[in-house]
């Protein structure tokens, strides 16, 4: 049995045609960092985007003033994008390809008389 | 898997309008065409804040002035999308603007016409930002996940840019008639290199076929620029102006407007740095980036005494 | 002209002079996301600016308006304080004069949420959350250039150095701003003065910078009377409002 490989965002994957980010920190060069968005209280953060910063702080600040110039926000997260583990798309067949014949997860799978079919 | 194998996956995805992201497999053409294409993009934007910068320090009331500040900084947030976008293809930031300075990396030629007077402010919104929404609004639909999220996000903002710059001109158009006279000047300078925006004809553009393919571009050059002469040639009409091209007329067979010959030698004389602020630009650019180096470096220094310190103050573990 | 309308020009003639001097920086910032920062903070101000002269205009009546009173006053009607006209000089200069005037401007508006004058503490509760932010950002990078590397430590110093003496200004209360504080509508600077010192002394010592003493202070700015840079600011604030009277734009 294999297990599925995971690597990390900024890792090169194997075969060197497809694309990642290679964090190559120079001198000046500030780290990258992934910004997470809440819309409106109530509601998930979403991923809206990257920016450079130089720390935790100064990332949140330029968070708010990239990406809520327009009150798109109420609340940010931001983490450094080295830390962000991804799947690989290589291995997606394995990975969600067997919810796909679990279709009894799903309500309309379950036939009901009209009565109650608002259930 | 062998390559075939895999390219035929990538253009299947491409052909059933799948988005490939940043860790699909890709042919290597394909990133370095995503990587020219948005850093160009991305360096246009930046550029780009200068002709119009130009003028924020003058403009003519405090309303104007916040529009304007407002615009030009939006064009700073949608470099650093696009730069974003670009990074996810493997290229960091400094490489990219590295390319910019050293002169191997282009940007929009349309930066290197000066802006001379307030209605320029004007003339760059309406027609510059309308003949760059065309391109964007199209690249929305890019088949490269992460530019095409971008450019989503840019055109939501971008929609206030010509709108603005449409309203500035209306101003003028009502005003006295020196203003009238500011404004048909500068619609005259701004026309034909907004018209050059678009890129060659497509018998003579290089990239075009291949992007087609790839759904990085999914209109060509011409019929862009047929799309921005019709919908401009109406909307001149209510700014009671003129278009300086004697050949603008509607022709009912083909529904479209006929418009004259571009003179595409200014085109690439501009292109090969001969505009009148081509070194300028760049001047600028380059000069706030080497200045910033201090700022860039003090900045990322103190992150890392800051770590030092929190980690000597967390008590050891165990 | 009452002292209410003096004392509004005057803080409003510190945003608005303020908020050219950091727009110089939009397309030119050290690295594209401070650039995007700075800017805001310019807008900010130009904002501030704009309610301040609106109220002005409504007290002085007839064809006053906001862009009259800060398009077609001269150099002697402008009664900004000396600090917010200096150049930008370097990032660390234009950090460090935003810092000085975010904190002064910070504790000055506190008092005003209280002011006897209910349009003021209106203008300056929708104004404060801003300069809160701007007094957060801008000390944050007073402590990383003065404890980053030797140069941006270096180049601090040099910005103490340029712009102290411009500093007591802000503390020294003109003619209209003592009669409105003793009607309870401007701020006692003294209070201020205390808290601006603690505050900076307590920045500086984590930036590991020298809080500078018995500087000389040069005063002037808010009786309109200037450096030589106000001129050059009004010549191309101004310019179109000059070459085309009357225009509207």
């Amino acid at each position: 049995m294999t297990l599925p490989r995971i690597f990390r965002y900024g890792d090169i994957p194997e075969d060197k045609s497809g694309a990642a980010i290679i964090s190559k920190e120079t001198k000046t060069d500030w780290p990258l960092w992934e910004v997470f968005i809440r819309s409106k209280q109530g509601l998930d953060h979403k991923h809206a985007g990257s920016l450079h910063a130089a720390d935790a702080k100064m990332a949140i600040e330029n968070a708010r003033d990239v990406y809520t110039r327009r009150m798109e926000g109420v609340s940010i997260w931001v983490v450094e994008s080295k830390y962000i583990t991804a799947s690989n798309p290589e291995e997606a067949g394995e990975l969600y390809e067997p919810a796909e014949s679990k279709i009894y997860r799903h309500p309309t799978f379950y036939e009901l008389p009209d009565e109650v079919n608002h259930m | 898997m062998s390559i075939q194998d895999l390219e035929k996956i990538f253009q299947d995805k491409i052909d059933n309008e799948i988005k490939i992201e940043p860790k699909d497999w890709m042919p290597e053409a394909y990133r370095k065409t995503n990587i020219r294409q948005i850093s160009q993009h991305a360096h246009s934007e930046i550029v780009g804040m200068l002709p119009e910068g130009n003028w924020i320090s003058r403009a003519p009331s405090l309303k104007r002035k916040a529009i304007l500040l407002a615009k030009v900084q939006d064009e700073a947030g949608h470099g650093l999308y696009l730069y974003s976008a670009c990074e996810t293809l493997g290229i960091s930031r400094e490489e990219t603007i590295n390319d910019l300075h050293s002169g191997k990396a282009k940007y929009s030629s349309i930066f290197n016409y000066p802006t001379l007077t307030w209605a320029d402010i004007g003339a760059v919104g309406w027609l510059v930002d309308g003949a760059a929404i065309m391109n964007q609004v199209m690249l929305t639909r890019t088949s490269y996940g992460p530019y095409a999220r971008a450019m989503v996000r840019i055109c939501k903002e971008e929609s206030f840019h010509q709108r603005q710059g449409f309203e500035a001109l209306l101003m003028l158009s009502r005003g006295t008639d020196e203003q009238k006279a500011m404004c048909q000047d500068a619609i005259n300078r701004w026309w034909w290199p907004s018209l050059m925006m678009f890129g060659p004809r497509d018998s003579e553009s290089s990239n075009s076929d291949q992007s087609m393919k790839w759904k990085i571009k999914r209109k060509s050059n011409d019929e862009l620029r047929q799309q921005f002469v019709d919908m401009i040639a109406e909307q001149i009409k209510v700014l009671g102006m003129t278009l300086p091209d004697p050949d603008l007329k509607w022709n009912a067979e083909r529904k479209h407007y006929d418009f004259g010959a571009i003179n595409w030698d200014e085109f690439w004389a501009v292109v090969k740095g001969n505009g009148k602020c081509n070194k300028l630009r760049l001047e600028a650019r380059k000069k706030a980036w080497d200045e910033g180096e201090w700022v860039r470096e003090a900045a990322g220094v103190y992150a890392k005494k800051r770590l030092r310190k929190v980690e000597l103050l967390r008590p050891a573990a165990g | 002209m009452t002292p209410l309308i003096k004392y509004l020009l005057h803080l409003a003639d510190n945003t608005l002079i303020l908020s050219q001097r950091n727009s110089e920086w939009c397309g030119h910032g050290p690295v594209l996301e401070q650039d995007i920062a700075i800017t805001n903070i310019s807008l900010d101000l130009l904002g501030q600016a704009r309610n301040l002269y609106s109220y002005a205009a409504t007290l002085i009546g007839g064809e006053a308006t906001e862009d009259s009173l800060a398009y077609l006053r001269k150099e002697r009607e402008f009664r900004n304080c000396l600090l917010v006209e200096q150049p930008n000089g370097d990032w660390a200069q234009t950090i460090l004069r935003q810092y000085c005037f975010s904190q002064y401007q910070y504790a000055l508006y506190q008092e005003l949420l209280n002011s006897k004058d209910p349009q003021l503490a209106a203008i300056v509760e929708k104004s404060i959350k801003e300069v809160a932010y701007h007094l957060r950002w801008s000390s944050e990078w007073v402590i990383r250039l003065g404890d980053g590397t030797e140069e941006s430590h270096r180049r601090m110093l040099k910005a103490i150095e340029e712009l102290w003496a411009y500093t007591g200004e802000l503390f020294e209360a003109a003619d209209y701003e003592k009669d409105l504080q003793q009607e309870g509508i401007a701020a006692d600077l003294e209070k201020i003065k205390q808290e601006w010192q603690l505050k900076t002394e307590a920045i500086f010592a984590e930036a590991t910078l020298p809080m500078p003493r018995n500087v000389f202070v040069q005063t002037g700015g808010k009786q309109g009377i200037h450096t030589e840079q106000l001129g050059f600011i009004l010549t191309e604030l101004q310019y179109m409002q000059r070459a085309y009277p009357g225009a509207k734009w």
